[in-house]
């Protein structure tokens, strides 16, 4: 048994995502190795050798991989999927739009975002909005499988000392074509991997009010959410959202401002190790879930807690 | 410009879902069904780019039991213009639904199909991504804009990082994210018109696809229930318990 794991990486460094992956796959089988596609790629190639497990490191080197579409992505991975029992990637935009995509060309049925490896065939997942938890076993030769990275350990970004060959691009779609990315630029730590979240729902009104979080969260260290309703309502940007179709998050510390606590929303932080909710209805669902519920307006409490926070130390 | 919109009939998104006691599943007996909300999002998308004059007909395909042309009509009633059933009562994985969609696609002769990027029963979100590359039709998974152009499709993408703008090539397979739209209510008179809209049906063998499952569901269970904690009053009293009690801080 053999597991292919595609690194997703930016500006010439792995995210953690990656990290969370290659541990799902060492859970999986001990000959692990990485893809990293890519453009102007040798150090990043190099600091994937070093990631600890990990076997051999694929380096593919192209242009088209410099901002990479799913088509070309999915030809590389079908390209060396025969040598492996297993391909994993994180279960962010770009895994998921990859895996699939590689497993028809593969003709097998990919696995979404486990959350635990049971054995090389088993696997456990969340569905419904993590109401449930279905484990399933796959029958296909090679396994395609996205990783929700909440659920496994960051691998050591040291201690490995991997082999690195190169491998050849595979063919490039003219169909697609990139155009740019609109970044949101942000120096707060990134949402999925931060250890403390401060998340804004429908009752922070409008953009501005955000302010009062980011205050907040930069005070702690702390990375900026929202829930569904805040992005829908133009709050904040699409990449801020917290939930079953938005991003996964399990932080030490998730303080829920002014969000009521829809299951969707849940799906997406009730993992999170202590769970704090702000909120002026005694009444909100939010308040099942927190380790500390304080009924209060948020636009009294943040503040409060911000002030404490800074006289505390 | 003919546009096929794939629809899923499911759980509706404000029942709260409860596991049956054997395990093999979750209860779907006496449980308020609807479409999937991000389907709904791919008709509504559909319904606007046949207004703009950007296409000549909305076609609805819908794969699973009979129920399913109830998914079916809610989409007519919202204006699209015809709908395909495919009949099949056996459980049915994103593989074996894009092979469908492939087959019909390929007989309808669409140029665009629309499908929601997930559904909220499996949350798999795989169907369209699998039929673009059964077809080998460019992409355009998670777009919260479409807009047509000479050359195709121009998209936007919703991305971890914030947004990806793409030209792709026509026939073209896209996946809706939240914020395409927000899809209109069916009124009255459209819940009638639809019933005497056209509704085919077709079967998986008729379509010459094999939907044999490959990924065996062994159980289904409750995740960890997570209790309610305490209560606090005072940003003091929070933060006291941050440092010394949860030590988070």
């Amino acid at each position: 048994m053999k597991v292919l794991v595609i690194a997703e990486h930016q500006d010439s460094a792995l995210l953690p995502a990656t990290l969370n992956t290659v541990t799902a796959a060492l859970r999986v089988a001990d000959d692990v190795d990485v893809l990293v596609a890519g453009h102007g790629i040798a150090e990043l190639a190099g600091s994937a050798g070093q990631v600890s497990g990990v076997g051999r490191v694929l380096a593919c080197d192209s242009e088209h991989y410099a901002n990479p579409v799913t088509e070309d992505m999915a030809a590389l991975v079908q390209a060396l999927a025969g040598d492996y029992s297993h391909v994993m990637a994180p279960a962010t935009t770009f895994g998921k739009s990859l895996i699939p995509y590689a497993a028809a060309l593969c003709d097998v049925q990919a696995i979404s975002d486990i959350s635990s490896v049971v054995d090389a065939d088993t696997f456990v997942r969340p569905i419904y909005a993590g109401n449930a938890l279905a484990t399933v076993r796959s029958g296909d030769r090679v396994k395609m499988i996205t990783v929700r990275t909440t659920a496994f350990e960051l691998a050591a970004e040291d201690g490995g000392s991997a082999d690195i060959v190169n491998v050849e691009p595979a063919g490039t779609t003219e169909a697609v074509r990139f155009v740019e990315q609109m970044l949101s630029s942000n120096e707060r730590p990134e949402l999925t991997s931060a250890r403390i979240v401060v998340s804004g729902g429908r009752g922070m009104q409008n953009g501005e009010n955000f302010a009062l979080l980011e205050k907040l969260a930069d005070r702690l260290g702390g990375a900026v959410g929202a829930s569904r309703a805040a992005v829908d309502a133009g709050f904040v940007p699409n990449d801020y959202q917290v939930g079953q179709t938005g991003k996964v998050v399990a932080p030490d510390l998730y303080i829920a401002v002014g969000i009521s606590g829809a299951i969707q929303h849940l799906a997406g932080m009730k993992d999170s190790k202590v769970i704090v909710a702000i909120n002026n209805d005694e009444e909100a669902p939010i308040f099942q879930v927190s380790d500390y519920g304080w009924n209060e307006d948020l636009f009294t409490a943040v503040p409060a807690l911000t002030t404490e926070l800074d006289g505390t130390g | 410009m003919k546009i096929l919109v794939p629809v899923k009939r499911v759980i509706d998104a404000n029942i709260r879902v409860r596991v049956k006691a054997d395990k093999s599943g979750v209860e779907t007996e006496n449980v308020k069904m609807a479409m999937n909300p991000f389907c709904e999002i791919a008709v509504e998308e559909a319904l606007r780019l046949k207004e703009a004059g950007h296409a000549e007909e909305v076609i609805i395909v819908s794969a699973g039991p009979e129920k399913c042309k109830e998914t079916i009509r809610a989409g007519l009633a919202m204006g699209a213009d015809r709908g395909i059933h495919v009949h099949a009562d056996d459980r049915l994985e994103p593989l074996g639904i894009a092979k469908i969609l492939k087959a019909v696609a390929t007989q309808e002769d669409t140029d665009l199909v629309i499908l929601g990027k997930q559904s909220i029963d499996d949350d798999n979100n795989q169907t369209g991504q699998m039929l673009s590359a059964m077809m080998q039709r460019p992409l355009g998974s998670y777009i919260s804009s479409i807009r047509k152009n000479d050359t195709g499709f121009e998209i936007v993408r919703e991305i971890d990082t914030g947004l990806e703008k793409l030209q792709i090539g026509s026939p073209a397979v896209v996946t809706t994210d939240l914020r395409l739209n927000e899809p209109r209510y069916a009124s009255l008179p459209n819940i009638m018109k639809a019933k005497r809209k056209p509704l085919d049906t077709r079967t998986p063998d008729e379509l010459g696809v094999d939907t044999t499952c490959r990924v065996e569901v062994l159980e289904v269970n409750d995740p960890p229930e997570r209790e309610a904690g305490i209560r606090v009053s005072s940003a003091r009293e929070l933060v006291e318990k941050l440092k010394n009690e949860a030590k988070v801080i």
